[in-house]
């Protein structure tokens, strides 16, 4: 049977996150609550985390999280990583052995920096360095899969209820200050652990509800400027059409949202003057990176977080503020079993981004 | 009354005092609450989850927050009331009853409700709806009062797109955002206001404690399917 | 401008206007009270006034009249550029895909037969078994404290022969055809379908043959409607029109159709192109679930879907959403309206996505799980036992059922002027049919087709259908490039 990558897998989902604008640092216990509510949406095929904050003692350093089938993929991924970093410090992740989880494979964290001559010589930038070199191993080293590799975040994933999932990593022994989850109800048994969500790419991770039917527009588009599409998931594309537009591009968060999910033209002519250029502008220039289709998207990212809907609000997604604290899910409710009473709880409209960032990040969105 | 904890009464205990006057506590998203309930009186409070009173066939479901996505879906009879606000996709398929908001609507509230002989589906938000209020709509009346948002746009974009039969009554001058040409909006009269919307808001002002003159205060607009321009001529037979 | 037939009369008319009676699309005038005069343009050719003239003497032809040979463009396309040249309009038909060239895999499908090493049997002398379950299973046994065995099987539906009657809607079909197509059903011990537009009260007694749709209009859906059915099937989608809503006239809503449909006389009826309500595949888990809790988990739930490219995966997803039984009607399945377009050029041949579906629930270990219903196209016995073997666990019939009522496939159900009182409201042309003498028919179709069924499967050395289900070694294809029997999961004749 064919799995995540020679297939594509339609899924709907459940997402959940919370981000303490304070940068408070809470466990991921909070996290694992929230979405173990929202059981019924998942099928147990598939959960995941993604934590920011969570190495401060290592901040500086790329967390790479690594999925072996076999040690022989290990040490080939060990080699081919020494040549290209330094490695400051490897170990497994710890887990703990639950039967709702099964088909473990080995689960590797190496903190690196680039080897700074061939940094130099390679004429990158570190991020650009080190997302190229990350990419090339789950491309190239059969039974190796980078699950994320961004600094002072990591991700958590597995086939399994996301409830479980947490569970099985100790999520509960890490602290950050963001944090989303996943629970995947995907249209059939990938029984493979790289399918599940969070999707990341350097520092920026994407949960997502929904199937996207402009999906191999998009991937077509993505792969012109050199990302390789190996899952073939909505979330995998979405995570390098964001890579692409804020890091490669220049826009930010709030400009890529208004990319991919565009006002209808109808609504972009009422708006006023000025923003009638803007949005038209984004919409013309980046017209191959909009996505039709039902999503509900969490993106983390460094020092922020975003939730954005489909233009139609296909999916479900509420906020709700605490204080310095923002929540997002599917359902309320993932909201209530962490926070009873909040000041503030809304829907997010379709299409309007919801970005919040750390206290005292520049907020020019 | 009796009263039940979701968290520690097991659902099966519960649904068969569903057709009694029973109050719920401790709701955290479970689904499907009063679905195709008949009978009876069920206060529920937290957070109930999906499906809250799907294919409702009688009795009163009272929520004291707030409800999630697909309440009231394909409803048939009886009386849905919250307190707080409603999730996406309320009321979808109504056939009759009515389903009363205090709060906002999401997306999609209203689509596709009906109205046959006596069966009339009534809705009514006292706040504000997302996009795409009474899509497709085939009967009855929906009502948003948009208290305490006056100045705003009370209903989001796409508001009655493709609807072809029944009413939206909107509390404000304001035409709605992007309207389809499909459709017509008027001015609604004092006589109108008296003869239709008077029955119903009070009903709603009465099961929330509000003022009456306050929720009919300020004029309304009615939106309803211009019946010149019908989907019939948009196919060719061959 | 589109007259496509002609039609004609020889020596042996006697003037006895019946076929101008017979007409109703206006293709036969009677002029003076007396002649005839022949509207070309008007005719369908329905078959009608042949099939009722006592002489023999009225026959229609194709028009003979042909526009100058082009090889890019047919007749038949400029045609319909005219007609949407004058109208504007979308092109609306009805019936099945035609006209294009998607093969009829079926016909190119051989079956097998026992020689020599194992024996075949003759159905009429040995027990010759067709009863199937439709249903979910659990995953494994359960015994109480004594050591017996639990029957925690959840509701099946019993067939006692593996074809049921599909989806139609009253509405787009008259009262008479659902009345004749219920009490076929429960002759024969089968299943006929609501369809879309609800429940006439009459047939509330026909309860333990019915299975009830929900459909994205949501027509005459309350919970009376869902407990009067051995079964709910929520319609995602059908074969004629994968992705599309649909939309019966308001001049079809009328009488006991506005009332059954619980729409207003003269109204409209538009179901949604989705349920509006149904976004993802969870939301799709939600609705199974909240129709079991409206119906006590006492019914098994369908959940019907158009054979489109991603059939496998969709499937399976319908298989983990709770749902009992799937219901796939391939690209050449019926309809009483949809846009032409969309009929002939979307989605799968059903032979195709029943072999993918098949396929990957196996692989997933799910089969077990749900059970199949295939439909879209099938004409005979040799089709259904085709498609059982490629791994359906039934099929249902939906224009060969109106066949045996009469229907000639003239493609024009969507004028609502069905010359059999089929496809009509007008109480002119319903009483065309007689309830209880369509049911006859129906009962005679279904019967020899089981009968048929039975010899095949005699010959193949098999006395029950579920030794034929998934069965594929009894089938080899002819005329088939590699890759379509890698799909059909078969071999070449003579492999």
């Amino acid at each position: 049977m064919k799995r995540e990558g020679e297939v594509r897998i339609s899924s709907g989902c459940a997402i959940s996150g919370i981000f303490c604008r304070d940068g408070k640092r809470i466990s991921g216990e909070a996290i694992r609550k929230s979405i173990a509510v929202m059981h019924n949406r998942s099928n147990g095929l598939g959960g995941g985390f993604a934590g920011y904050g969570i190495y401060p003692q290592y901040k500086d350093y790329y967390a790479l999280h690594i999925f072996y089938d076999s040690q022989y993929a290990r040490e080939e991924t060990e080699r081919f990583l020494d040549k290209r970093f330094d490695i400051i410090n490897l170990s497994k992740i710890p887990t703990r052995q639950i039967p709702q989880i099964s088909d473990v494979p080995l689960i590797w964290r190496y903190f690196v920096s680039p080897l700074p001559h061939l940094l130099q010589d390679s004429q990158l930038d570190e991020d650009e360095y080190t997302a190229r070199t990350t990419i090339a191993i789950s491309d190239t080293i059969n039974g190796a899969y980078v699950v994320s590799c961004g600094k002072d975040m990591g991700v958590f994933k597995a086939v399994g209820y996301p409830e479980d999932v947490a569970k099985f990593y100790r999520l509960e022994e890490y602290e950050g200050y963001s944090w989303t989850a996943h629970g995947r109800y995907p249209t059939n048994t990938p029984g493979w652990w790289a399918g599940s969500h969070p999707f990341s790419l350097l520092d920026l991770s994407v949960v997502h509800n929904g199937e996207i039917s402009s999906y191999d527009a998009n991937r077509r588009s993505v792969e012109m400027y050199g990302y390789s599409c190996n899952l073939l998931t909505d979330t995998e594309v979405i995570t390098y059409i964001l890579d692409y537009l804020t890091r490669k591009q220049g826009l930010s968060m709030k400009e890529s949202s208004e990319v991919i999910a565009a006002p209808f033209w109808t609504t972009i002519a009422i708006k006023s003057e000025k923003e009638h250029i803007r949005l038209s502008y984004l919409r013309k220039m980046f017209s191959s990176f909009l996505i039709t289709g039902p999503f509900s998207i969490l993106v983390g990212f460094k020092d922020g977080m975003m939730a954005l809907n489909d233009r139609l609000k296909l999916r479900s997604l509420v906020a709700a503020e605490k204080g310095r604290t923002v929540y997002f899910a599917s359902e309320e409710a993932a909201i209530r079993a962490i926070e009873e009473n909040p000041e503030r709880i809304w829907a997010p409209r379709g299409g309007e981004a919801v970005i919040v960032k750390l206290d005292g990040e520049k907020t020019n969105e | 009354m009796r009263t039940f904890d979701i968290r520690k009464d097991s659902w099966d205990t519960i649904r068969k005092h569903e057709n009694e006057n029973i109050t719920i506590t401790g709701c955290l998203g479970e689904r499907y609450i009063g679905c195709g309930m008949k009978d009876g009186t069920i206060h529920i409070e937290g957070t109930p989850g999906n499906a809250l009173a799907a294919y409702l066939d009688g009795g009163t479901i009272y929520v004291d927050g707030n409800a999630q996505d697909a309440t009231a879906d394909t409803m048939n009879a009886g009386l849905v009331a919250i307190k707080g606000s409603a999730g996406d996709a309320l009321a979808y398929g109504m056939r009759g009853g009515k389903v009363y908001v205090l709060g906002d609507a999401g997306y999609r509230a209203g689509v596709h409700m009906k109205a046959y002989e006596e069966n009339k589906s009534i809705l009514v938000i006292g706040g504000r709806t997302g996009s795409f209020l009474g899509e497709y709509l085939a009967g009855g009346i929906i009502v948003v009062l948009g208290l305490g948002d006056e100045d705003e746009d009370i209903t989001g974009y796409f508001c009655g797109n493709g609807m072809y039969a029944g009413t939206i009554y909107l509390r404000t001058n304001k035409t709605p955002l992007n309207l389809s040409d499909k459709l017509v909006k008027r001015e609604v009269t004092e006589e109108e206001k008296n003869r239709v919307l008077h029955p119903i808001i009070s009903d709603f002002a009465s099961v929330f404690s509000l003022s009456l003159e306050h929720c009919l205060s300020s004029s309304f607009i009615a939106i309803e399917a211009d019946k010149s321009k019908t989907y019939s001529q948009l196919y060719a037979a061959v | 401008m589109n007259r496509r037939y002609r039609i004609r009369k020889d020596d042996s008319c006697i003037s006895c206007l019946r076929c101008a009676r017979e007409c109703s699309f206006g293709a036969i005038e009677i002029n003076n009270g007396n002649t005839l005069s022949f509207k070309h343009d008007k005719c369908v050719d329905c078959q009608r006034c042949v099939s009722f003239c006592p002489t023999g003497a009225i026959y229609i032809t194709e028009d003979e009249n042909r526009f100058r040979t082009n090889s890019v463009f047919s007749d038949n396309d400029i045609k319909e550029i005219l007609l949407q040249a004058e109208t504007g309009g979308v092109l609306l038909s009805s019936m099945g895909a035609a006209g294009s060239n998607v093969p009829i895999y079926f016909d190119k499908l051989l079956l097998n037969a026992s020689q020599v090493t194992n024996p075949s049997i003759d159905p009429l002398r040995e027990p010759m078994e067709t009863a199937v379950f439709l249903g979910q299973r659990p995953e494994g046994i359960e015994r109480d404290k004594d050591g017996s065995l639990i029957d925690n099987l959840p509701p099946h539906l019993e067939l006692k022969t593996p074809i049921m009657f599909s989806a139609m809607s009253y509405g787009a079909i008259s009262l008479n055809v659902h009345k004749a197509l219920a009490m076929a059903a429960e002759t024969l011990g089968t299943y006929w379908n609501t369809g879309e537009g609800g429940l006439h009260g009459s047939l509330y007694p026909y309860k333990k043959n019915t299975i009830v749709q929900v459909a994205s209009g949501r027509f005459g859906v309350h919970e009376t409607y869902l407990n009067t059915a051995s079964a709910i099937e929520i319609k995602i989608g059908q074969g004629a029109k994968p992705g599309i809503g649909g939309h019966l006239t308001g001049k079809k809503i009328i009488g006991d159709v506005s009332k059954t449909r619980m729409v207003p006389e003269g109204l409209d009826a538009i179901s949604p192109a989705p349920h509006h309500d149904i976004y993802s595949i969870e939301d799709l888990a939600q609705l199974v679930m909240s129709i079991k809790e409206a119906t006590d988990y006492k019914k098994p739930v369908i959940v019907k879907v158009a054979a489109v490219h991603n059939i496998a995966p969709i499937a399976s997803g319908i298989a983990r959403s709770g749902a009992d039984i799937i219901s796939i009607d391939g690209y050449r399945g019926g309809t009483g309206a949809a846009p032409k377009r969309i009929r002939d050029n979307v989605g799968i041949p059903i032979e195709f996505a029943l072999a993918a579906v098949d396929q990957r629930l196996r692989e997933e270990r799910i089969r077990d799980r749900v059970s199949i219903i295939a439909s879209g196209g099938i004409r005979n016995s040799a089709d259904a036992i085709k498609a059982i073997a490629i791994g359906a666990d039934a099929v249902s019939i939906g224009t060969a059922a109106l066949c045996a009522l009469g229907c000639h496939i003239c493609a024009s159900c969507h004028t609502g002027k069905c010359a059999w009182g089929l496809a009509t409201q007008d109480p002119e042309l319903t009483k065309r049919l007689d309830p209880e003498k369509g049911a006859e028919k129906l009962v005679n179709l279904v019967n020899a087709w089981t009968r048929e069924m039975k010899e095949i499967m005699g010959g193949m050395g098999i006395n029950s259908i579920e030794a034929l289900r998934g069965n594929r070694s009894a089938l080899r294809g002819v005329d088939l490039n590699v890759k379509e029997l890698e799909i059909l999961g078969i071999k070449y004749a003579g492999e």
